[in-house]
Formats: structure tokens, C-alpha cells, sequence
């Protein structure tokens, strides 16, 4: 009932107040009331995750947070401790470890209208990008995904066409559900914060999908999405023997990141999940530094926010040296070990 | 029900290749006199469905291939068709009309009715408005299984079992039949189409529908407020050695 007059009331001061955007703002942010769904794998919250919650702030309004899985209040407590949030909610069922779509919609669902949330926000993950858009065609909600910014409670920018061009969105449904890019939303403070924790509902939907395995590329180095540096290598690279023999000396010398073009990847160069770009993952590290990457519109999609971007290339013409802070022309097979080399001293 | 009625949900999008610009309006991106193709992660559905229909560890019966939008979204499906589809429905939406995810889902699901649909390929996402929802959205309305983001399918009878790309790797699911596939990148290599089946493309049943037909509307609940340019970066510099970029890059603070 009072998710439902709360809408209602949203309603009604959008028509009236259309011509005054400002003023109305301040009047919808008293009312919004965020669910923030945060991912967490074996017991252990990801912290990258917490994205949604920096983003639910710029709502104004309350913010829960939701997580589930097995050990669900421990990890509840943990992020109840970053700052903004005032309640997580958690389900602890070993059913969600594996974030399945088939079950984690029916339970978002529930959990939601039993809130009454003016807004879902999540990550725009693996996670988000599989889930989401089942939990809103549920709602009978049009989606809004990958957002970089937010303006007022219903009205959210986002890039297209692989962020060749920004698009301002305005949303007249009751209940949004958006997801967030991770880079444009700083995660919150870890400590400090103390919300309350509570139980959530738990529907236990069957799921005819079964989680059967999973291969993850392990690694000492910081997490591609979230590291500060990032070095990156593409087709310039040539081969798996040189991409391995060149790239991972210079990410360790500047405690980088690795990342890669797709022709690096699809060549075999390295792993898909160290794709950058449209297709793969969206980075803005402080310094992006990359080698034999011709500077695709695709790749540009994924790195062109990061602060200051190096470029080594052979050929003076390359798109990438349009975008780059620092270019430096020549071959990177005798530039990047000297690079390296310096960089230890 | 042990063979396979797929179907293959296309759009047609600016080519990957065309950098798009934004028209003066502020309104939207400039798509007139700008080249089109079939959005490569439909290449990929479609490449994967005719793959099944080869590989014959399941029968399959029919390959549809689907698109709603302009009067030039034939082109995408006679290329769909020739690249081994067997026909083709094409629900004739005009390009100020562009339909929103959730309404080409609820599109979907009728047509999925109609055509006793047992598997959807779609793409992951679209390259021009990069939402990546339709799949997902379809799965929901249906309360079928979804496998999204797919870089192996394998079909025996009703079984199914992918291999999805997430972030950190790959992740393999089991599941049935009826269900959701949307294809990502390293799914497969999708085929050029020949000349002779081009041509024989040009004879395959196409059929024109209108929203009407299925009982939609273009209900849209996203307005655009604008669409800009992205900020522009300042000109770098060109730096002659190591020893310059090492400098720059601690004159930038980025060391």
C-alpha cells in the first residue's frame, strides 16, 4: 500500500513541478529509497560491488542493501559497514552462491515490491548485465544500463554507440532499475558505516539451470576493472610467447594491471577476460599505458576515461595517438623491455 | 519435443566500422546516408543456429530469423537467410519509432508463441545503444532459462550445456530446453555469404507484420532529454624515447 501511494505521490509532483526541475528535485530525493544489490562469491563481499551504493547516494533518499548466499549475514555485515547504506538485507541460502539468473530474479523481485524501492541499482558486471534485465522485464520495467552519471531521480546519462556518443535518458517508470559502470562510481568507504542487518524474504525458486563449473584466470595482479595502472598489449604484440615474455615485467614494475585488445585476445595473445573495450571491460585507471594497439573504436570505448593514456606504437598515424597523453613512436619490442628496465631503477 | 525450432532475433545497426556523429539537434545520432549492416553479435546467432543444424546432434527443424525496424531491415534478413536461416519476419518499424528492450522482448515472446519457438539465439548486445537487455528481458516474460554472454553451446536432445564468459573467465551451466542463448564475441566465426546463396535467399519466404499484428504498442518509457558529443581529450604529446615518456608520465602524475 504505501510502495504503491508513495508512487503515486512521485506521479503526480512530475506533472506539476515539470517546469521547475530544480526545485522538484530536492522534493523526489526526500522520497527515493534505493535497493543497492551487491555481489559476493564464497562467503567474501566484492568490494567493486559497492559501486552501487556510491551511486544511490547521489539519489539522496535511503539506501538498503542487498546480498545473499551462503554465510549471507556475515557477508551483510561486512557491508554494513561501508558508509551511506542505513540496512542490508540478506538471504543466506546456498541456492544464490552462483548468482543464476533463474533464481536470484524471483527473489529481487520479492524483496523489491516488499520494499516498495523507487530505484535498483547494481553494478553493470557480469553479475548485473545477466541478471538485470530478467528482474525488470518481471517489474515490466525498461532497464537503463551502464550508467556514468546521474542527474536527478529520473533522469540518468549513459553512453552509446560505444561512447561515441552520451545519451541523457528520462524515465517515467515507477521503479527503476539501472545499472551502474564501476569506474564512474567510486566504491564508498569500507569502515565507518553501521547499518542495520535483516532478514530478507526468501522465495527459494527452483532453478532448472544447474552452475556445473567455472575457470577463472588467477592472478597476484591488481583486478583489471579496479586497478589504478594498467598496461596493455595488442596485436602489435605479435604472439602468446611475447605478449607473456613483455607484458607482465612491465605491469609488475609499475604494479599494473594487464589488459588487451581484442585482436590480442582473439589471436590468443591472452585471456578473453583481459579484453578492454566495448565488448569487455570498461577501465579508468589513472595511467593506461599500452603497446601495438592501433586504438580501435571499440577498444577506445573501454579505456578512453582513464587519466593519462601512453601510447607505444610503430606507426606514427595510429588512431591510439590521437587519445594519448604520451606517445612515443617505435618498435615496442625494444621500447618496452627498455621501458621496464627503467622503470625498476 | 526433441528437435530444435530456433529462432534468431537480428538488428540492423551503423556499421561497427562508421564512427557515429551526433546531429545538430542534440537529438539523436545521425544515421542517414551512413552504411548498415547486421549488428555482429547477430552474425554470431545466427552462424550458431545453422552450426547446430550441421553439427545434427539434434535435429533441427527450423531456423527463423526475426527483425523489427526500418522497411530497410529486409536487407539484414535476406542476409540472415542467406547465411542458412529459412525464412524470415520482419515487423515494420519506422526509425523514429525505434522500439526499447523491453517492448522487442514482449514482441519476441509473441512471436516465440507463434512459432513454437524451442531456442532463441540472440545477440549479447546491440553496438548503437550498447543495453544489452533483450535476451535477459525475454527470459524473464518466457520464465525460460537464460545462458547469456555464450562462447560454447552443446545441444544433445533436450540438455543443453554452455560455457558463459563472466568477469575473471568462464563459468558452465546445464540446462533445458526451451531456453535463452544470447552469443558473445568468441562464440564462433560467422561464414560470408555465398553468391549462390544470396541468391537463393531472394526466395525465401519473408514475412511483413506489423506491431498491430501482435497485439503492441510501441510504448516507450525512456525519453531522450539529449545526445551529445563525449568530452574531447587535450592534444598529448609526442615524446622522442623511453626517457621522454618516463618524464611526461611524472610530469602528469602518473608515476
Amino acid at each position: 500500500m504505501f510502495a504503491a501511494a508513495r508512487t503515486s505521490v512521485l506521479r503526480s509532483l512530475r506533472t506539476q513541478t515539470q517546469l521547475c526541475h530544480t526545485q522538484s528535485q530536492t522534493a523526489w530525493s526526500r522520497l527515493a529509497s534505493t535497493l543497492a544489490v551487491l555481489e559476493a562469491k564464497e562467503g567474501k563481499l566484492n568490494i567493486a560491488s559497492l559501486a552501487a551504493i556510491t551511486a544511490g547516494t547521489k539519489l539522496g533518499g535511503s539506501i538498503t542493501a542487498f546480498v545473499a548466499g551462503s554465510g549471507g549475514k556475515t557477508i551483510a555485515e561486512e557491508a554494513g559497514k561501508a558508509k551511506g547504506i542505513e540496512k542490508v538485507i540478506y538471504v543466506d541460502n546456498a541456492a544464490y552462491d552462483k548468482g543464476l539468473a533463474e533464481n536470484w530474479a524471483p527473489l529481487l523481485v520479492e524483496n523489491i515490491k516488499k520494499g516498495g524501492y523507487t530505484h535498483v541499482l547494481t553494478g553493470h558486471s557480469a553479475f548485473g548485465k545477466n541478471l538485470m534485465p530478467r528482474v525488470a522485464a518481471m517489474l515490466d520495467v525498461q532497464q537503463i544500463s551502464d550508467i556514468t552519471e546521474i542527474e536527478s531521480e529520473d533522469v540518468f546519462v549513459r553512453p552509446i554507440y560505444a561512447g561515441n556518443a552520451i545519451m541523457t535518458v528520462q524515465s517515467s517508470d515507477s521503479t527503476k532499475v539501472v545499472t551502474v559502470r564501476g569506474t564512474a562510481f567510486p566504491a564508498p568507504e569500507t569502515e565507518g558505516g553501521s547499518a542495520t542487518v535483516e532478514e530478507g524474504t526468501d522465495p527459494k525458486a527452483e532453478s532448472p539451470t544447474e552452475w556445473v563449473s567455472e575457470d577463472l584466470a588467477k592472478s597476484d595482479r591488481p583486478d583489471l576493472g579496479s586497478a589504478s595502472k594498467v598496461v596493455s598489449g595488442g596485436r602489435g604484440l605479435k604472439s602468446k610467447e611475447e605478449f607473456d615474455r613483455l607484458m607482465p615485467p612491465l605491469a609488475d614494475a609499475l604494479g599494473a594491471a594487464i589488459g588487451a585488445s581484442r585482436a590480442a585476445v582473439d589471436s590468443g595473445f591472452a585471456d578473453n577476460s583481459l579484453q578492454v573495450g566495448q565488448t569487455g571491460k570498461n577501465v579508468a585507471p589513472q595511467l593506461y599505458l599500452c603497446a601495438g594497439i592501433s586504438g580501435a573504436i571499440q577498444h577506445l570505448a573501454g579505456m578512453k576515461d582513464s587519466k593519462v593514456i601512453a601510447a607505444i606504437n610503430k606507426d606514427a598515424d595510429a588512431p591510439i595517438f590521437q587519445v594519448a597523453d604520451v606517445g612515443l613512436v617505435g618498435d615496442l619490442f625494444e621500447k618496452v623491455p627498455e621501458l621496464t628496465e627503467k622503470l625498476k631503477q | 519435443m526433441s528437435s530444435l525450432r530456433i529462432l534468431v532475433p537480428v538488428k540492423r545497426v551503423i556499421d561497427y566500422a562508421v564512427k557515429p556523429r551526433v546531429n545538430r539537434a542534440q537529438t539523436a545520432v545521425e544515421t542517414a546516408n551512413v552504411k548498415h549492416s547486421m549488428n555482429p553479435f547477430d552474425e554470431l546467432s545466427i552462424e550458431e543456429a545453422v552450426r547446430l543444424r550441421e553439427k545434427k546432434t539434434t535435429p533441427v527443424e527450423e531456423i527463423v530469423a526475426f527483425s523489427a525496424g526500418p522497411a530497410k531491415s529486409q536487407d539484414i534478413l535476406r542476409t540472415a537467410m542467406a547465411m542458412g536461416a529459412d525464412r524470415g519476419i520482419h515487423v515494420v518499424v519506422e526509425e523514429k519509432d525505434a522500439l526499447e528492450p523491453l517492448s522487442v522482448a514482449k514482441l519476441l515472446r509473441k512471436v516465440v508463441d507463434e512459432n513454437k519457438s524451442n531456442l532463441v539465439i540472440l545477440g549479447k548486445q546491440s553496438i548503437d545503444d550498447d543495453a544489452g537487455q533483450t535476451g535477459g528481458m525475454l527470459a524473464g516474460l518466457l520464465n525460460w532459462p537464460q545462458a547469456t554472454q555464450a562462447s560454447k553451446v552443446t545441444i544433445e536432445g533436450e540438455n543443453v550445456t554452455v560455457v558463459r564468459e563472466v568477469d575473471g573467465g568462464v563459468e558452465t551451466l546445464k540446462t533445458k530446453l526451451p531456453m535463452i542463448i544470447t552469443t558473445d564475441l568468441r562464440l564462433n566465426e560467422p561464414r560470408y555469404a555465398s553468391l549462390p546463396n544470396i541468391m537463393k535467399a531472394k526466395k525465401k519466404k519473408l514475412d511483413k507484420k506489423t506491431l498491430g499484428d501482435y497485439g503492441l504498442d510501441g510504448d516507450v518509457r525512456l525519453k531522450t532529454v539529449k545526445v551529445t558529443e563525449p568530452p574531447t581529450r587535450q592534444a598529448g604529446v609526442k615524446v622522442d624515447d623511453v626517457d621522454g615518456m618516463i618524464g611526461k608520465l611524472k610530469e602528469l602524475g602518473a608515476l
